[in-house]
């Protein structure tokens, strides 16, 4: 019934097209153009030259000069389409450039050179992929070590900020007690505190801890994340409470009520934040830089971001490690998000 | 039932993938269960708050609360030292040099004009990103949560952006703005005038505000999409039965329900507006001039990025900022309260 | 089972990086920043140096330049930093430097090579210490499209041309072929002194402290302000960021969007691969002011550090990577311009480069000797950045619009006087 229902007030009900369903359909459109489009010319882009990245006006798919063998040159020669005086149009190989005259000659019949102004040619460009922004930096870096200290970071974080913080959420939104309001208030007084401004005590901390160039010092100054409690703790309120109630009278411990009855209704908060989570972890950038000096340690982010230079970037690779390190939480968002709408009204819970 | 079918293959492909992970969770959890029934004969069911807190709490006053109480004392002191101990108190002098102003109104007769100009950009920008950031990512949500074919990839879509780091994102606009961007080579193919985006201070801050919207979306509207879940479906169901219209189901059911949720998502959006930084950075640096200079970039320069690092201003810089973000959450709060109850 | 796994696996690597690694050699670690592929021929020359030094292990660990600003200073003060350090900021780190000499193998050849660049890596007031050597010798200086000259048919101007002959020059030339951008200039501190020192900047009193604002300055910084109005200049670099971002022109350079481009020496080695044969692009002398015609020096150091536990060692590594035969080959191949007397005195062969390449780094290694006392005096200021990047923020908002010229000066003035009172606290 109650499956049913839902499916009368949602869509797919191919008689019953309301405005709000073309609507709703035209905005999804746009999202995609607009929401992911940057990114999918952003995956485009990191299969670009060095030279090829800097072009104006961009191009949209990564391109290369097309090349071809003539006959008496050694080197393959770059093709042009040429504006010829007479108003035709040929295609032409370059033999060289001299200021402002190009000698060119035909593929077809390369004996005879022909001269051509150089605004009067246009280079002709072919679909390449320059996979070299791949392979060279996976060459040259410890990758490997990279990514497990990476990946090590974000579980390990990743699971202590999900069963300290639903901890405290279950606390703060099940429990009358004394202390609660300025509990809530800390939390909220310290929701607001970005790294950016306690980075220097945080390292102070670290020091005196001996923690430095540990993985420890990255994972544990996050872990309680006050956005987390937060989070959860909203989530919780909204939960029927006669449920935890009958758990009580069937003589369910605190724990057993938190960690059978709790958790697994605020699922659907839980997988955000581990969304949330994993995510942070695995891009964050300022902190590790701040706490991790020696290559053995680095994440990936720290690895990737070492093609940042003083006066110049190497965007080339920099953008096609950066779309190695997007995998990963890309494929783990993709098959978290599932559990966000699996929520109550699927778990047979009314 | 036919349209029951895809019910029990949801559920069990989630059963399958979750006991994966709870399996060893389970595990350890029936070890942790044992000592706290102890525990909690012990001390009462009541104060067992007490030790689902504690946790929290050691990470909390390790990490948080003793930063800030040196982040404090940094703002009490002077010099270019880095050990509190190596830093000669000088008592409210830093405030002092970032109160010290001609007149309040105008930014430039300010000691640190910057940090003035950068909490004027701040209020502005947080103004407009939080308004537009809560209505689009409710938009977002309640669409996504319709019964619309992909829903998966059309999620993903909107979350995508969120799984950049800020260089670049910031790049990737830096591309489509630029002089001779993706835009501006769209408008002059149509006939338009190049528009110099990054050079005009008014554009500079709508498109930081559009940016950053773009960037973080995906995360507000995950939020309010877990929320619309918690609403039992009942509901929609007596609602359908009246023939109520969507617009009255939204406004009376889903708005109301979801306002718990809601209020995360303003609170942390005005919280993170305020904090807007590193995007910002790369993609603006501020400019033109100090029109999207923003406190936290303030604080930032201070710190870290001039070479005498001044933390003791920063510091002082940071505490102002805190208090003023501290009033303004607990008024939200209250303000929210007030109408959830209504 | 599977907990039991998972749990042995994180108490093991729990291990492996708390522990460390324990070892009979001793270990030399360098924090290194890369613009181009300077990583990768260091990588090539430590290698090298460990076959023959079995008992040294050096480690290079590659960070973002970031790191370098902004975290390498706190790690220092914590006693937390590497052994040896690639640095830009040379002033601000030099009070945390090593002094080499007592354990070099050969103090003099330090001094006869390295000398004028010594003072830049030494701690106020020590006028002997020896800390590093210079990886890279940067001088300013314009780039021009060649090509963009020939098209408008306008011909170059001389080598003893003024900033504002260039300046007319460059602004026919982009009307003529239609070039957004005539002259483009990094936003930097450096970049701007180029100017304002060949205009007669003094920047220092005669007790060498600051007096940045005289009328040499002023001259400058007019110049600078008028191009933006004047359209010889866009407000795309100077006027579009704040406070003290770092704003190039390297890929509207390339895109020959740019006639003239007043960067510096480090942009040969990506010039070389970006722009490739598509125009003619030259180095030209740094251009003249009212004052001379010196460009500003700068550059990347290498510095010991003087927490490190095995200066020895330290030692051996760094009278490796100074030597003769191995400094030629690492500034050879990185296309740097060499920042030892006794191999620009030679003329270093470039083999690799492409012949513009070749033409633009001889002209900017016959800079070097054009070079005012002044540009030497500010690059070796300890506190110079303060100066500069007062400069560039404060500038900069007049360019944008935000206040006038002299109240910009104004406001430089105390910048750099408040935050230099700050570190003498």
């Amino acid at each position: 019934m109650n499956r049913l229902a839902r499916m009368a007030v949602a869509r797919r009900n191919p008689g019953r097209w309301h405005w709000t369903d073309i609507a709703a359909y035209a905005y999804l459109a746009l999202g995609v153009v607009l929401m992911f489009g940057p990114v999918l010319w952003l995956g485009l882009s990191s299969f670009k030259t060095q030279a090829g990245l800097l072009e104006f006006p961009p191009s949209l798919l990564p391109m290369s000069q097309k090349e071809v063998r003539v006959e008496g040159h050694a080197q393959p020669l770059p093709l042009f389409e040429v504006a010829m005086e007479d108003g035709s149009k040929r295609v032409l190989a370059q033999v060289r450039r001299v200021g402002i005259q190009a000698q060119m000659v035909d593929p077809a019949n390369p004996g005879q050179s022909i001269r051509v102004p150089i605004d009067k040619r246009t280079p002709v460009r072919e679909f390449k992929l320059a996979t070299e922004n791949y392979t060279e930096p996976l060459e040259r870096f410890a990758f490997m070590r990279f990514l497990w200290n990476s990946v090590f970071v974000t579980a390990v974080a990743t699971l202590i900020t999900l069963v300290i913080n639903s901890m405290a959420a279950y606390a703060l939104s099940i429990y009358e007690f004394r202390g609660k309001t300025a509990v809530m208030l800390m939390v909220i007084g310290t929701l607001m505190i970005p790294i950016t401004i306690i980075l220097v005590p945080v390292y102070l901390v670290i020091t005196k801890l001996g923690l430095v160039n540990s993985l420890w010092a990255v994972i544990l100054p996050g872990a309680a994340t006050p956005t987390g409690v937060f989070l959860l703790r909203q989530y919780m309120l909204t939960l029927p409470r006669d449920l935890i109630e009958a758990a009580r009278m069937d003589k369910a411990s605190e724990w057993q009520i938190y960690w059978r009855i709790v958790m697994p209704l605020a699922m659907p908060a839980l997988a955000v934040l581990a969304i949330f989570s994993i995510m942070w972890r695995w891009n964050e950038f300022l902190w590790p830089l701040a706490v991790l000096t020696k290559t053995e340690a680095y994440t990936l982010q720290i690895g990737l971001n070492a093609f940042q230079g003083e006066l110049q970037t190497q965007w080339h690779y920099l953008l096609a490690m950066t779309v190695v390190t997007l995998l990963p939480v890309a494929l783990v968002f993709v098959f978290l998000q599932r559990f966000i709408t699996t929520g109550i009204a699927n778990t047979g819970m009314k | 039932m036919a349209s029951d079918a895809p019910i029990p293959a949801a559920s069990s492909d989630r059963a399958g993938t979750a006991s994966l992970f709870a399996a060893p969770l389970a595990l350890l959890m029936r070890l942790i269960d044992w000592p706290m029934q102890v525990l909690q004969r012990l001390i009462g069911e009541r104060r067992m708050a007490y030790v689902f807190l504690l946790p929290n709490l050691v990470f909390f006053s390790l990490f948080v609360f003793l930063p800030l109480v040196i982040n404090f004392i940094f703002s009490v002191t002077g010099g270019a030292g880095l050990f509190p101990s190596e830093r000669p108190y000088v008592g409210a002098q830093q405030y002092a040099y970032l109160f010290d102003c001609g007149s309040f109104l105008d930014a430039s007769s300010c000691r640190e004009d910057h940090f003035w100009r950068g909490v004027a950009n701040t209020a502005r920008f947080t103004v407009f990103q939080v308004t537009a950031m809560v209505l689009f990512s409710l938009l977002t949500a309640v669409v996504l949560n319709m019964k619309i074919k992909a829903r998966g990839f059309f999620r993903a879509v909107y979350f995508f952006p969120v799984l950049l780091s800020p260089v670049v994102v910031a790049l990737t606009w830096k591309w489509i703005l630029q002089r001779d961007g993706l835009l501006n080579a769209a408008i002059t193919s149509l006939g338009g005038e190049r528009i110099l985006f990054l050079v005009d201070p008014s554009w500079a801050m709508f498109w930081i505000v559009f940016v950053s919207i773009w960037a973080h979306m995906g995360f507000y509207t995950l939020i309010l999409l877990a929320g619309l879940q918690a609403i039992p479906a009942d509901l929609y169901e007596a609602a359908e039965m009246d023939a109520t219209p969507r617009w009255r189901v939204f406004w009376r059911i889903t708005l109301p329900l979801l306002w718990p949720n809601m209020i995360v998502v303003i609170v942390l959006a005005l919280i993170r507006g305020v904090q807007t930084f590193d995007e910002v950075f790369v993609l603006t640096g501020g400019g033109p001039g100090t029109a999207t200079l923003m406190v936290v970039h303030y604080i930032y320069e201070t710190a870290f990025a001039n070479q005498v690092q001044n933390f003791g201003l920063a510091a002082a810089a940071s505490v102002v900022l805190g208090v003023v973000l501290f009033a303004l959450t607990l008024a939200q709060l209250a303000a929210s309260r007030r109408k959830g109850a209504a | 089972m599977h907990s039991k796994h998972w749990i042995s696996a994180l108490a093991l690597t729990a291990g492996l990086v708390m522990g460390g690694i324990a070892q009979a050699q001793t270990t030399v670690r360098i924090a290194w920043y890369s613009d181009g592929n300077e990583g990768e021929v260091i990588t090539d020359l430590l290698k090298r140096f460990e076959a023959q030094n079995k008992d040294i292990k050096v480690v290079l660990d590659q960070v973002p330049y970031k790191a370098i600003t902004e975290n390498l200073p706190v790690q220092l003060a914590s006693g937390q930093g590497p052994d040896i350090a690639r640095v830009v900021d040379l002033g601000g780190i030099a009070r945390y430097a090593l002094d080499l000499r007592p354990h070099l193998k050969d103090a003099a050849y330090w001094e006869k090579n390295f000398g004028p660049f010594l003072p830049w890596m030494r701690p106020e007031g020590d006028t002997k210490a020896i800390t590093g050597f210079m990886t890279q010798l940067t001088v300013t200086g314009p780039f021009v499209n060649k090509t963009l000259f020939e098209q408008a048919g306008i011909a170059l101007p001389s080598a003893k041309a003024t900033w504002e002959d260039w300046g007319k020059a460059v602004k026919d030339v982009a009307a003529k072929v239609q070039a957004p951008f005539p002259l483009a200039m990094d936003r930097s501190g450096h970049r701007f002194f180029s100017v304002a020192i060949s205009e007669g900047a003094k920047v220092f009193d005669a007790k060498g402290e600051p007096a940045v604002i005289d009328d040499g300055f002023k001259r400058g910084a007019k110049l600078v302000y008028d191009w933006h109005n004047n359209g010889v200049m866009k407000k795309e670099l100077w006027g579009s960021v704040s406070g003290t971002a770092y704003r190039g022109a390297n890929d509207e350079f390339k895109n020959a969007q740019v006639v003239m481009y007043q960067s510096g020496s480090w942009q040969i080695a990506q010039f070389d691969k970006t722009v490739g044969d598509a125009f003619d692009w030259i180095a030209v002398p740094s251009p003249c002011g009212a004052g001379n015609c010196s460009g500003m020096p700068g550059g990347a150091g290498l510095v010991a550090i003087k927490t490190t536990k095995s200066p020895e060692a330290v030692a051996k590594v760094m009278d490796y990577l100074a030597s003769e035969p191995v400094l030629s080959e690492f500034y050879a191949r990185s296309l740097f311009v060499p920042g030892h007397l006794g191999i620009a005195a030679k003329g270093l062969d470039y083999q690799g480069a492409s012949a513009p390449a070749k033409a633009a780094l001889k002209v900017f290694s016959d800079q070097v000797a054009q070079l005012s006392p002044v540009a030497y005096q500010l690059q070796g200021y300890t506190s110079n950045r303060v100066i500069f990047n007062a400069v560039i923020s404060r500038l900069g908002q007049a360019i944008s619009g935000e206040g006038s010229l002299d109240e910009a000066y104004k406001r430089m003035e105390s910048d750099i006087a408040q935050q230099i009172a700050e570190r003498k606290k």
